[in-house]
């Protein structure tokens, strides 16, 4: 009971880190950094709920998908075409999203802070022997395989890592270094965008002005852990998944609980979040024009 | 090469010949700051206006609440006392190019420091008691933000991911700690309070600023001190354009990061005790921190309009107190959910992340200048000439 509970808490909490991250390695890989997961996160979470609130669930995610996308192509068109600094345009989407967030609680349902989900616009549950599954989950294991082949085994994935390791090459090889870009930018946004979906009006059915508890930096961190590999943002998805779930779970136990006050079980993502990401960096190796606009000469 | 850029693209440029170049260079700036700043209150006008908000009213009443009468004045410079703090822990690190957006956790912790010694110290002369207070909160801030340094110097952890993950740690210890060590036994919800001796009182009866303004201010100072006529704020500024450089110069990198970011969390951890023993009527921290609002994240905002230089952050922390002050009235007599003024605060600091796009919009205004005095057929030569 306790272990199947930890295993269906690890595999949904994955969803949100894996997929975020997904598509952050994707755009990293072509040179576009974007911090503002965190935001766009927050920000599809509250509209994935007012549009399966008025449509349903499915367009709920769909809803959400659109937001995260629109804010990856703003935050796109900033760092390409502005040459703007990415760091400041993510730190920014991420005020954002608070502000919006808590000023659209209160507009959207006159509460501050806290709203609950509708059961009846929720993604629906698939029953399995150990207890309801989210099919979210079987999307976000998809997507990062689909993410893995497209990177190393199409076309569009060369020009992505092309445009990641030395613009200037692949702009004289014909490569559009912007549009390709600009196509990274979007689609880690959509992906966020579908994870923050998946947050509100499905795993935690609820929408609240933290819901998104650092989660877009962990799946930054994740991209760190990855090496720029979707397959390996599962494993690290399931690990950061694992010690998220083992804090809920263990937060529950009284007799834990007495032992290790709950708040330090809480903490316990975070911690890990840093052990794993320290234990990680310098074997990794980024793409050369990481983060840097590109000029044309 | 770590995952984030480890050096911003953009950097507030300084132009080292000639007052001329360095005065328009400064006024430009202004032209920016208030541009994105007056962006920020246009998005946030619109947004009001489609949720069916009166932005007009919920504006004035903003003005009036911030800057309308004296107590207006003194609560907008009661937030402006933690944003200076927090917006010179960002701007300080981001001068030397670093991202710290650690300034929340830092703030939580000098705040829990702040109240544990301002409790334990009554009977001791304020003149020596608030000091030793805010030393220790600072102390214990920049304690706090060693670890983000240290991870990056050695292990190469980016500073975004390692700062926000000691703000989640920080909130989590504060609600241990409050609920469960510093508890008042006679008030569930908070810490006992601090000792009488340390409470500073309100310069304006009725309003909330105290003498800790003057801490803020004082810190402000000494860092500018630091950064412009000190060898450390030499390396630090030489750090934000390159480590190279400063490798170079015979400078230790290392030693450049470490500085900086224990400053930085200085600045913050005394954010946090002007939080405790600088704004009555409590002395004492919440269980949900909702007296250290967001100060620390809000102090982004502040760096970047102040642009990064701590006497343009002592107007930029004026600015954003006015705003924060001015959204409590806005509540309460256009309705308007205060948070709406953290919409205004992204995107500002969205808007000044893309200084090209000044740039560029400068040279299609004077391209169509050009096009409208000469001719027509000359026109796309001066814009091209613009352009250079």
């Amino acid at each position: 009971m306790l272990i199947s509970s930890l295993i269906l808490g690890s595999l949904h909490a994955m969803v949100p880190i894996t997929m975020t991250a997904t598509g952050e390695i994707l755009s990293e890989r072509a040179g576009l950094v974007n911090i503002g997961l965190e935001g766009i996160l927050l920000i599809s979470a509250f509209t994935a709920v007012v549009g399966a609130e008025a449509y349903g669930p499915l367009a709920g995610l769909l809803v959400g998908l659109l937001t995260g996308a629109f804010i990856g192509l703003i935050h796109g068109i900033i760092a390409i075409y502005f040459r703007g600094d990415q760091t400041i345009s993510g730190v920014g989407i991420n005020v954002l999203g608070a502000g919006l967030v808590a000023f659209g609680l209160v507009w959207q349902w006159g509460q501050a802070g806290f709203h609950q989900v509708p059961r009846a616009v929720r993604v629906p549950a698939i029953s399995t022997p150990w207890g309801p599954l989210s099919p979210m989950v079987i999307v976000a294991l998809v997507l990062a395989v689909l993410t893995w082949y497209l990177m190393n085994r199409t076309n569009l994935g060369l020009k992505l890592r092309a445009v990641g390791e030395n613009p200037a090459a692949a702009d004289a090889a014909g490569v559009s270094v912007e549009k390709v870009r600009l196509f990274g930018a979007v689609f880690a946004g959509a992906l966020a965008g579908l994870a923050g979906a998946f947050l509100s009006i499905d795993w935690l059915a609820t929408i609240t002005k933290n819901l998104s508890a650092g989660r877009g930096f962990i799946a930054l961190a994740t991209v760190v852990f990855s090496g720029l590999n979707p397959l390996l943002a599962i494993v690290g998805g399931l690990i950061f998944g694992f010690f998220n779930s083992l804090a809920l779970v263990a937060s529950t136990s009284r007799e834990l609980t007495r032992v290790i006050p709950y708040q330090f079980l809480q903490m316990l993502p975070y911690v890990v979040t840093l052990l794993v990401v320290a234990g990680v960096i310098g074997r990794v190796r980024f793409p050369r024009a990481s983060g840097q606009p590109y000029r044309r000469e | 090469m770590s995952q984030l850029p480890a050096e911003p693209a953009a950097r507030p440029k300084q132009k080292a010949a000639g007052a001329g170049p360095m005065l328009r260079g400064a006024l430009a700036s202004l032209v920016q700051v208030v541009l994105a700043a007056g962006i920020g209150l246009a998005i946030g006008a619109i947004m009001m206006n489609a949720t069916g908000y009166d932005w007009k009213e919920a504006y004035h009443a903003l003005w009036i609440g911030s800057f309308g009468d004296r107590w207006g004045l003194f609560d907008t410079l009661a937030d402006a006392t933690p944003l200076i703090l927090t917006g010179l822990t960002f701007g300080l690190c981001f001068r030397a190019g670093y991202f710290n957006i650690g300034a929340q956790g830092q703030m939580i912790i000098g705040a829990l420091v702040a109240v544990a010694v301002g409790s334990s110290l009554g009977g001791v002369p304020t003149l020596v008691a608030v000091p030793l207070v805010v030393l220790a909160a600072g102390i214990a801030g920049a304690i706090w933000s060693m670890p983000a340094a240290l991870l990056k110097v050695t292990r190469g952890v980016h500073e975004v991911i390692s700062t926000i993950m000691f703000n989640w740690i920080a909130i989590y210890l504060s609600g241990y700690l409050v609920f469960n060590v510093m508890n008042d036994p006679r008030s569930a919800e908070r810490t006992v309070r601090v000792a009488e001796n340390v409470r500073m009182s309100a310069l304006l009866p009725g309003a909330d600023a105290t003498s800790a303004l003057f801490i803020s201010v004082f810190i402000a100072v000494f860092f500018y001190w630091l950064l412009y006529h000190s060898p450390w704020g030499y390396e630090m500024r030489v750090a934000g354009f390159s480590h190279d450089a400063l490798r170079y110069a015979g400078a230790n990198p290392m030693r450049a990061v470490n500085v900086t970011f224990l400053l930085a969390g200085l600045a913050s951890g005394i954010a946090g005790a002007t939080q405790i023993i600088g704004r009555p009527p409590t002395y004492a921290l919440y269980g949900d921190l909702s007296n250290l609002g967001n100060f620390g994240f809000d102090g982004i905002a502040v760096a970047l309009i102040g642009r990064s230089h701590p006497l343009g952050t002592i107007l930029a922390a004026v600015f954003f107190g006015a705003l924060s002050t001015g959204a409590r009235m806005m509540q309460i007599i256009a309705g308007v959910p205060l948070d709406m003024i953290r919409v205004v605060h992204g995107v500002v600091i969205v808007a000044l992340a893309a200084p090209e796009l000044w740039s560029i919009l400068r040279r299609s205004i004077s391209r169509r200048v050009a096009s409208r005095t000469a001719p027509a057929a000359s026109g796309p030569a001066a814009g091209k000439g613009a352009q250079q």
